[in-house]
């Protein structure tokens, strides 16, 4: 087959553009680099990236390389918001009212270090979009707990006798509460609903928060040949729904369900749950229900 | 234009008159009036800037380094917890090359709760990589703004600019505004040699190995080392340009002095007046005021003393443990050196407590009556 006829039959749901290249330093089967690679693809090449401290501080490359092909600000580990917010304003300032300013944190810069600056910029509804790639932990620093880390799960800080025992912290619910004008959930497992999200947020002014599903086999010890399936499985046994949230009120399920799953293919994937017993299954699987119905009312 | 204001304003005046095109700011007593002046002033378009009202100082710093890495010069203000929480961003902004300039209204530091002035927030911030200016009245203010954007956007360094809670920032004086002009003049548009574009992607702090890291420090020392020499050089073309010189030291009534007073900030001009009211006693005084800190004026430091048998150096700041953090600094750039004064060390006026004429008075008799400085701080002015 000639390159000219691969071309007309080959129908791409998502953008060619590549602005992220091989040769970075993740671990194989990394999610956030499949979450990088595709908002990346729906925001193309007019963007300035500011990175905190976590994964993809050291994933992008060590001075002076870098496997993005955009301009990037790494910052403070508690300052990705208002570093973002700052470049926008500074943009604007020198004439640039195009390009796209994203904040790229992960759980820990997100949920727990960078909370405050997070809130700050959102509620000030500064024209920036705020990624978070959740691993469920600190990843970078050698899987520590966060206040993302989900009920039962194993990391170096929660051993296995002393595991979390308490819910992952709802990062979605705090920032509906600002009234950004758009939020969306979004998991590798379904790149051309993240793309689609990713436009979308480039669309929107004023604060746009995506929370990016984002499986790490080495801190959840699964195979790195299960991360798309592990990606695809949190969403249809509804650990993680994918939906959109519009002004903090107006509620729109992205991937619907037709069957929900039970937790327990998923937990079996992973090493860091391999130490709970039934009861303790049951109390994850409670809470996954309790916030699937509590969802499923707020939608459309 | 002659105008009377407050010290703060007077820090409010020198960014609008620099034409800071981003400010970011957090209120603390007693910095507020310099972020009401300036968002007043955002807000009227008096100045063309944007104003990120952050939720603390941390943010504030680190906005003002997004936007000075965009390319648009930026300004902000703070004091005592402020600065402190600042503390590591101070450092992001002096190891990435990023000229921000800063008020820093000079308060001391909780526990217990004080807005009085001292200087051991500023101090503490010593080793950053920041250049201090110490200001004594609101004048200097104004001028040291202006060139501390000129100094820092040379190097691509930042500054601080310091004066002392309530004896400056509260303080109305008569202050000469430059004209709007002369200063575009003097500070043209901020152009740095790199940013954050689109066009040119670079990963600007990324991970430094060894085999990097070392260099890039080495660079700002080096830098740091030839900026006496630049402040020199800007002072002179800014007092060609509006006939008031900034420079490193102030010398007052030292050619002929047999003791000189080493101060900062306002207790620098109460030392002036003791100086007058010692030489009608028929004691030969005079004062050296240290305007700059970072980088530290050694050649001015041991010109100025050089000729002068007995020195007291009047701290308002601890370094605990230590001594007082001026005459630790100038006792180490006095050493070795064949001519140099004996040397006394002060700390008065902690926590906001006024620094009197008496004091000066009190300190000059105790270096008087002494041959030779002993290790011990003279404490003056503590109830013990």
């Amino acid at each position: 087959m000639s390159a000219e006829t691969k071309k007309k039959t080959m129908k791409l749901t998502i953008p060619e553009e590549e602005l992220m290249s091989p040769g970075h330093l993740a671990c194989q089967g990394c999610g956030a680099t499949m979450a990088m690679r595709y908002m990346l693809k729906g925001l193309g090449q007019k963007t300035i990236v500011c990175i905190p401290a976590c994964c993809w501080a050291v994933i992008d490359g060590p001075f002076p390389h870098s496997s993005l092909g955009i301009p990037i600000f790494h910052c403070a580990f508690e300052a990705a918001a208002s570093t973002a917010s700052g470049v926008k304003a500074g943009l604007e300032m020198v004439g640039d009212n195009e390009t796209t300013v994203l904040a790229w944190a992960g759980d820990g810069g997100t949920f727990d270090i960078g909370l405050q600056a997070l809130s700050g910029a959102a509620e000030r509804n500064d024209d920036i979009i705020y990624v978070c790639y959740d691993n469920e932990a600190y990843m970078n620093t050698g899987i520590q707990r966060s206040s993302a880390t989900p009920y039962g799960a194993w990391t170096t800080t929660t051993p296995v006798k002393h595991f979390k025992n308490r819910p992952k912290k709802d990062i979605v619910a705090i920032m509906a509460a600002h009234r950004i004008p758009y939020i969306a959930t979004a998991s590798v497992a379904y790149p051309e609903d993240l793309v689609k999200k990713a436009k979308k947020a480039k669309e929107t002014r004023g604060t746009k928060f995506l929370h990016i599903w984002a499986p790490c086999p080495t801190g959840w010890k699964s195979r790195p040949e299960d991360t798309v399936k592990l990606a695809r499985m949190v969403v249809q046994n509804c650990i993680f729904p994918l939906y959109e949230i519009e002004n903090g009120e107006t509620y729109k399920m992205s991937i619907k369900v037709a069957e929900k799953k039970p937790i327990t293919d998923y937990v079996r994937l992973q090493g860091r749950f391999r130490h709970l017993k039934e009861d303790e299954l049951k109390v994850m699987q409670d809470e996954v229900d309790r916030k699937w119905a509590a969802l499923q009312k707020k939608c459309l | 234009m002659k105008k009377v204001m407050m010290g703060n304003h007077a820090l409010s005046y020198g960014a609008m008159l620099a034409r800071s095109q981003v400010i970011a700011a957090y209120p603390i007593t007693p910095q507020t009036q310099v972020v009401e002046l300036l968002s007043e002033m955002c807000a009227s378009k008096a100045l063309d800037a944007k104003f990120i009202k952050v939720e603390s100082e941390h943010s504030a710093m680190a906005a003002c380094l997004g936007a000075s890495l965009a390319g648009a010069r930026t300004f902000t203000a703070t004091s005592a917890q402020g600065l402190a929480l600042m503390h590591e961003l101070l450092h992001w902004a002096s190891g990435g090359r990023q000229p921000v300039v800063m008020g820093n209204i000079n308060r001391a530091m909780a526990p217990g709760w004080s807005i009085w002035t001292d200087q051991n927030d500023s101090l503490s911030q010593r080793d950053t990589g920041w250049l201090q200016f110490y200001c004594a009245s609101n004048q200097e203010v104004v001028d040291t703004v202006i060139q501390a954007f000129k100094i820092s956007e040379r190097f691509m360094i930042p500054s601080m600019v310091i004066l002392d809670a309530f004896a400056l920032s509260h303080t109305y004086e008569v202050v000469e505004l430059p004209d709007q002009d002369k200063v575009d003049a003097y500070l043209p548009k901020f152009n740095p040699p790199f940013r954050l574009t689109p066009k040119e992607p670079h990963a600007f702090n990324a991970l430094t190995s060894p085999e990097h890291y070392f260099e890039l420090r080495y660079k700002l020392q080096k830098d740091m080392e030839k900026i006496p020499a630049a402040i020199e050089e800007t002072g002179r073309e800014y007092e060609k340009a509006f006939g008031r010189y900034l420079g490193q030291v102030e010398e007052y009534r030292c050619d002929d002095a047999e003791f000189v007073f080493v101060t900062s900030g306002t207790a620098g001009y109460t030392a002036r007046v003791a100086v007058d009211e010692l030489r009608k006693q028929g004691i030969k005084a005079g004062n050296l005021r240290m305007k700059v800190f970072r980088p530290f004026p050694f050649a001015k430091v041991r010109e100025a003393l050089a000729k002068v048998p007995k020195a007291a150096v009047v701290d308002r700041n601890c370094s605990y443990g230590h001594h007082g953090i001026f005459y630790q600094e100038i006792k180490s750039a006095l050493y070795g050196e064949a001519k140099a004064p004996a040397l006394f060390g002060y700390i008065t006026g902690l926590g906001g407590r006024d620094i009197t004429v008496d004091m000066f008075r009190e300190i000059a008799q105790d270096t008087l009556s002494k041959p030779r400085p002993s290790e011990e701080i003279g404490w003056i002015g503590v109830k013990r």
